[in-house]
């Protein structure tokens, strides 16, 4: 009896894990297969022509506008939340209160981040439909995302590090900038990283926020749409599965290619501090 | 740690002092880009009640009108969300059924049954999964999950509440057993050892000792795969069909709550306008019961 | 020497802020002087007007440098923004309501042909608008009634807002509250489309430009679905396709891109979009 309750137990590992691969292989597989057609220079690099036919540039230079925005805000004001959490606050009530707002707002659903940016900062900061607009909210949707894997690259840190530059006569400040955060440094680009991918995974927000316009930017002033919303609205609007698809294909190699280089850097990284 | 003032030229008073200032200032600094979270999180908060409880302080309408109405026609100022709170609900119910005892019995192979190399290579390519945008997920539930419900299962028609639930079983797959892998990996050895010593088949092991120790990290992967499925939204917009009915069956469109709003967000003005906020109200108390739940469960299994 | 640095550190930080902050001021003043100097037009509205105003402005943009932003998002939106001036010009697939005429200007820039679409298997092909409105309201739930084969009728609609919806039920003449409950909401012509063309149980409604082979188009009280018989007041389907602009808001680039959507060549490009040009 208990012979016959492993083997089927076994027997349903083998068949889930079976079925996860095969799924998952089935979605990039069919990602590929229907987009594979359309790869080619002019799609990547061609202008948007709304004829048909026409490439990506647009929605590719609107992606690396967002993410560089929100970076550029996010990744500063993270990275000293996280330096205030670890290494300066008393763990106390205000540390909880933060703390928890942060991880509230990790787990608040995308849609939401969408609504409240059409309100405060398209309507009420009247930024409009915008790539400002739409970067500024996702600067809030991954400031949580920074501020925890900044903590958690701090906590590896070991104490001997802070005590021997104090010992040295260094202060907090000047032990923080040029010891704790150096060796820090590979667990802060995987959080950097991982905000890249959610901001290029990104969409139900950035479609409230951003706007639908199938152009070349002007200024971060302009509406636009992402890659991924671009995805989107050819599916719902044309009903155009394949240049879905194609884009999809874009979407795949970029967070592949994203993954891999932190992956190098991170390894380049520890080596170097680890001399 | 103090730094000692007590310096005899004055050259070097000066710049401890400095040192010190800017110690101090910079402290604060630090204090500021914290309670920005706190400050955005109540911002949000702020805004999204304030907004969304407009018409019910100072519009007349009834809030309890609101959840159990069963009519949504915005044009005619009828705005009646039951039919979402259930599409929602169900949805995420049918996709744990399906997602989570596949997820996890995923993990547990590929943290405990396979060989090394084969895990080496699925794992990494299932985490890399997790990165794929869910629009993706949603275009290939249009393009194969919808018509192989349509032509094979002859449905009458495939954008329904079992394509959404099959969508977004697949979607939190990835997160289920990425999580829950690096859990269960993280049981001691000796756990399986001192198991296995006293005679307990692999299986055996695996569900009796192994499983059991790693609960609350499994527990973090249902609950970070849960709160993908209630919270995702364009993905189901392509294959839920958008229907405003109580669905009663698993062949019925739905419209979930995530859904209601990007589709009439674009639009909506005024009270309608209001009213989406009202239903992402609904929305965020759904997703803070999870947490809290989520919470009180984990402080139990800790104990 | 680290004090130095640490300064630096610090100062670089808060100058990044400072520096974008002041960045985005700046453009942000650009972007408005030039708006009023006439070099971006502002559109949104209407999705079945779009692809045609998207391809309007492609041919406009090859002659003038003049940046035209459109945006799909709904008739009733693109209304709304035009009276609150977020956009200059909106897009309307539908008649302006009273209280709308009152604050706007609408100019016709070409008209349009609403077309019931069907499945290309579907054997119905010719429907009277009492029959079309029993499908949409749920009083008739099978094609056999109308001569199809046994099998049921999956009503496909547009969202609340949209303008072909609402030209939709006031020429067949029933109100949103009628709209069959269990009917697949999309939000777009080309959404439609692929829903049916997709369904052999489906039925639904899309704008002339969107016609192609995936469908099949249903006749109207024996009338077929052609711009020639709109334009003789046969086929009852129509709606015009507005522009509408807020009294005196029009800038010159605006009213010179208006002016090239009615000139011969802007006529043209309606025809050749599928859309019914106005003379």
């Amino acid at each position: 009896m208990r012979q016959f309750k492993d083997n089927l137990l076994n027997g349903l590992l083998w068949l889930s894990a079976f079925l996860s691969v095969a799924v998952l292989v089935m979605i990039v597989g069919f990602i590929f297969y229907k987009g594979f057609g359309l790869i080619s220079f002019d799609f990547i690099f061609g202008d948007y022509s709304p004829t048909g036919g026409g490439g990506i540039l647009p929605m590719i230079v609107t992606t690396i506008y967002t993410i560089a925005i929100s970076l550029i805000i996010a990744t500063p004001i993270g990275i000293l939340a996280a330096v205030y959490l670890q290494e300066y606050a008393k763990q106390g009530r205000l540390v909880k209160v933060i703390r928890f707002a942060t991880e509230s707002l990790t787990g608040i659903p995308s849609i939401i981040y969408g609504l409240f940016g059409a309100v405060f900062f398209v309507t009420t900061l009247k930024l409009g439909m915008s790539i400002i607009a739409a970067s500024l909210t996702l600067t809030i949707i991954v400031l949580p995302v920074i501020i925890r894997t900044t903590e958690e690259a701090l906590k590896t840190v070991p104490a001997a590090y802070r005590e021997g530059s104090l010992a040295l006569g260094n202060t907090k400040l000047q032990t923080l900038y040029k010891v704790i955060l150096p060796s820090a440094m590979p667990g802060i680009l995987s959080g950097i990283i991982l905000s890249i991918g959610r901001i290029v995974g990104e969409s139900a927000a950035i479609f409230l926020t951003a706007g639908t316009v199938a152009a070349m930017p002007e200024s971060i002033f302009s509406s636009a749409r992402t890659l991924t919303v671009h995805s989107y609205l050819v599916t719902q609007e044309a009903g155009d599965i394949e240049l879905a698809a194609a884009i999809g294909i874009v979407l795949i190699v970029l967070i592949l290619a994203i993954n891999l280089s932190a992956t190098f850097i991170s390894k380049k990284l520890n080596k170097a501090t680890n001399k | 740690m103090s730094i000692p003032t007590t310096n005899h030229t004055e050259k070097i008073g000066n710049a401890n002092k400095r040192k010190y200032l800017l110690e101090k200032v910079s402290s604060k600094v630090f204090l500021i880009c914290a309670l920005l979270s706190v400050f955005t999180l109540l911002l949000i908060i702020g805004f999204v009640f304030y907004k969304g409880a407009h018409p019910f302080v100072a519009g007349g309408y009834s809030f309890v009108d609101f959840l159990l109405g069963t009519d949504w026609v915005p044009s005619e100022d009828k705005f009646g969300i039951l039919p979402m709170i259930i599409a929602s609900i169900y949805a995420t119910i049918g996709a744990l059924i399906i997602g989570v005892p596949i997820g996890l019995f995923t993990a547990i192979f590929l943290a405990e049954i396979a060989s090394k190399r084969a895990a080496k290579i699925i794992s990494p390519a299932i985490q890399l999964l997790a990165g794929i945008p869910s629009v993706l997920y949603g275009v290939f539930g249009l393009a194969i999950i919808v018509p192989f419900l349509q032509n094979t299962l002859g449905l009458v028609k495939g954008q329904s509440l079992i394509a959404v639930i099959l969508v977004l079983a697949i979607m939190m797959l990835p997160t289920i057993v990425t999580v829950a892998e690096t859990a269960i990996r993280a049981v001691p050895k000796t756990y399986r050892e001192g198991s296995l010593a006293l005679g307990v088949s692999q299986i055996g092991t695996i569900f009796r000792v192994v499983v059991p120790a790693a609960k609350s990290g499994i527990l973090t992967a249902i609950v970070l795969g849960l709160g993908r499925a209630i919270g995702e939204t364009m993905a189901v917009i392509l294959v839920a069909g958008n229907s405003l009915i109580v669905p009663t069956s698993l062949t019925d469109s739905i419209r979930p709550l995530t859904t209601n709003i990007a589709l009439e967000m674009g639009y909506a003005a005024g009270t309608h306008q209001e009213m989406l906020f009202a239903t992402g109200i609904v929305l965020f108390s759904f997703i803070l019961i999870l947490n809290f739940v989520l919470a009180r469960i984990s402080a139990k299994g800790g104990n | 020497m680290s004090i130095i640095k640490i300064v630096k550190f610090g100062l670089l930080t808060l100058s990044v802020l400072a520096v974008l902050s002041a960045c985005t001021t700046d453009d942000k003043n650009n972007s408005q002087a030039s708006s009023s100097n006439g070099d971006t037009i502002a559109i949104s509205g209407s999705t079945s007007v779009g692809p045609l105003a998207e391809k309007l402005a492609h041919k406009y943009g090859e002659q003038e440098n003049t940046n035209i932003e459109i945006n799909q998002i709904g008739s009733s939106a693109g209304i709304t923004n035009a009276i609150s001036g977020v956009s200059e010009i909106g897009m309307s697939s539908r008649d302006l309501k009273e209280e709308e005429k009152a604050q706007l200007n609408e100019v016709v820039i070409a008209y349009d042909g609403i077309v019931v679409a069907t499945h290309p298997t579907n054997k119905v092909k010719d429907l009277t608008l009492e029959q079309v409105k029993q499908i949409f309201t749920g009083e008739v739930t099978n094609w056999k009634e109308f001569g199809g084969d046994d099998m049921e009728i999956v009503v496909v609609s547009r969202e609340d807002g949209s303008g072909s919806r609402d030209a939709f039920q006031e020429i067949v003449d029933y109100s949103s509250g009628d709209l069959i409950k269990n009917a697949i909401i999309a939000s777009g012509n080309g959404n439609i489309k692929t829903t049916v063309a997709n369904n052999k149980h489906a039925v639904g409604f899309i704008s002339f430009e969107y016609i192609d082979d995936s469908i099949s188009t249903i006749d109207i009280n024996g009338v077929e679905a052609t711009a020639d018989n709109v334009l003789e007041q046969k086929y009852k389907l129509s709606r015009p396709f507005l522009f509408v602009h807020k009294d005196g808001q029009l800038s010159q680039a605006g009213q010179k891109f208006i002016d090239f959507i009615l000139s011969e060549d802007g006529q043209a490009i309606a025809k050749e979009a599928g859309a019914i040009p106005i003379k």
